[in-house]
């Protein structure tokens, strides 16, 4: 079964447009070498052009599941597909990801730090110069383009951390609690700055996260995870259309939808516990 | 006024100094007083020179060779841990033998008519250490979020180590250079010592020289422009330092609080 069960949505929502699979997991399991069960049995379809939050406990396996999506470490059973990607391609070049921590390399301007990528995969200076620039702009960051890491603010940081995603213009943004350290009023800013970015930009973004209301609020979609060893289930279908303001906060259909994911989170993390 | 007070306590133990001297009627030749020593760097400037200029050679190329070699090991020692395990011991043990025990080996090893390249060698020896333990240190010292990104984007051993080690080491490397810089200095000077009689040229031969004769004022010379010598280079490798992390680094950056 890929989810446990599929919850009905608020009466007068209709179901979410399917959309073309972009990324399948099949039975995602991750076990480390000291015996840690990170995750067991994820499947989830992931369609393109959507915005899915993985939501889900501290130590439930988010975060691994972001990484083996990226490539980042092996699976230990099951399997990743990418069923759009042509053979030689892979999914290589199109995916940006972003850290809980900016990790930006302090001995580099903003402008090289964001330029990295493209280095590293040979685009010269002087040719990525325009699309360096671009991306530095769309994160509103112009005038700190020759600046240090050192000399910017949390939220700062983090603004060059997703310009550095943006810059080989992927089309999959995989985002790992990006916001969680920053203070309120710069992650609602950034928040509504990255909703509108991905309604211009169109990439599909998976994006980890232990709050309701952040899941809520930027998301259309959710998949809820139990706590370790971790597994996929709830998939919530948020419909609620964009573009989303700070009003959408108050609305009762907002509130609707965090009662309903803080109940299946809720669920969620005591059904392992009850195995134990 | 890192600078003014320094040089204002020296100028006062000077002071000092000479009215001891002239108290005391202390022999010349048992504690010379800084006018006497003043007067031998001026009527021997030119041997003392010359000296200093031998002395400075083989500093500055035995701390450019150990750099060049330090560095190279550290790289290698950082991509495989294999050779890293199985050399290290073997720097370790460069590191604490005293090159006063193995200068005459290396002196007879390079021929009696080649003392220069004993010193090079006895100088690089003990340079080299610092330069690799700093280095190999900081080029593991990367932020392991960096490394992800660097395997995300598909970055090969080349762009890793040029882009993301190399400056992530850079401080641990200049701290090392500092530490080394003197010991080349002295190691410079221990192994022309050892070399004994006759055939060296640098200030430390000056030294033994001097005092073999007697001529005091003239040793003191030779101790002043030693320290002089050191002095100097300690704070040149700090400016080096400075300028290139003043713009990220926290030991060199200028804050306001």
């Amino acid at each position: 079964m890929a989810v446990d069960h599929i919850v009905a949505l608020p009466a007068g929502t209709r179901a979410m447009e399917a959309k073309p699979p972009l990324i399948e997991l099949n039975e995602v399991g991750k076990s480390y070498l000291n015996g840690t069960v990170a995750l067991a049995n994820a499947s989830l379809t992931i369609g393109h052009g959507e915005f899915i939050s993985l939501l889900g406990p501290s130590g439930c396996g988010k975060s691994t599941l972001l990484r083996l999506i990226a490539g980042l470490g092996s699976i230990s059973r099951g399997s990743i597909g990418w069923p759009q990607a042509s053979k030689a391609a892979g999914h290589m070049g199109d995916l940006g990801f972003v850290f809980q921590d900016p990790t930006l390399m302090p001995w580099a301007t903003v402008f090289n730090n964001i330029y990295l990528p493209l280095k590293l995969a040979g685009v010269g200076r002087a040719a990525a110069a325009a699309q360096v620039s671009e991306v530095i702009k769309m994160v509103g960051l112009e005038p700190f383009a020759h600046t240090y890491p050192r000399e910017l603010s949390g939220g700062m940081k983090m603004r060059v951390s997703i310009a550095r995603a943006l810059a080989v213009k992927p089309r999959v943004l995989l985002m790992d609690e990006p916001f969680a350290a920053l203070d309120e009023i710069t992650r609602f800013r950034l928040n509504n700055d990255l909703l509108q970015l991905w309604q211009s930009q169109q990439w599909t973004v998976i994006f980890v996260t232990h709050s309701i209301f952040e899941s809520v609020y930027l998301s259309n979609r959710i998949a809820v995870m139990s706590s370790r060893p971790g597994r996929i289930v709830a998939d919530l279908a948020i419909d609620a259309p964009y573009p989303r303001g700070e009003a959408f906060r108050m609305t009762p259909t907002y509130n609707d939808y965090c009662r309903l994911v803080s109940v299946e989170l809720a669920r969620a993390m005591s059904e392992n516990e009850e195995e134990h | 006024m890192r600078i003014l007070v320094p040089l204002a306590l020296g100028a006062l133990i000077l002071v000092g100094w000479e009215y001891l001297v002239w108290y005391f009627q202390i022999r010349k030749f048992i504690l010379p007083a800084p006018s006497m020593i003043g007067e031998a760097l001026v009527t021997d400037y030119q041997t003392l020179l010359v000296s200093l200029w031998n002395t400075m050679v083989v500093t500055v190329s035995a701390l450019s060779i150990a750099i060049v070699l330090g560095v190279a090991f550290a790289v290698l020692f950082a991509q495989s841990r294999i050779i890293e395990i199985s050399l290290y011991p073997y720097a370790v043990i460069l590191q604490v033998t005293p090159i006063v025990a193995i200068a005459p080996f290396i002196l007879i090893w390079v021929g009696l008519d080649h003392i220069n390249r004993a010193l090079l060698i006895l100088a690089t020896i003990v340079a080299f250490f610092p330069i690799l333990s700093n280095t190999t240190l900081g080029l593991k010292s990367v932020d392991h979020n960096l490394l992800n990104l660097f395997d995300l984007y598909r970055a090969s051993r080349w762009q890793r180590l040029k882009e993301l080690q190399f400056p992530a080491a850079l401080p641990y490397l200049l701290g090392g250079i500092k530490i080394s810089g003197g010991l080349a200095l002295i190691g410079a000077v221990v192994a022309e010592f050892v070399a004994g009689s006759g055939t060296g040229t640098g200030l430390a031969w000056r030294i033994v020289e001097s005092s073999n004769r007697l001529n005091i004022p003239r040793m003191f010379a030779a101790l002043f422009l030693l320290s002089a010598f050191g002095i100097s280079m300690f704070f040149l490798l700090t400016l080096l330092e400075r300028l290139l992390l003043r713009k990220w680094h926290e030991s060199a950056v200028r804050r306001e609080n």
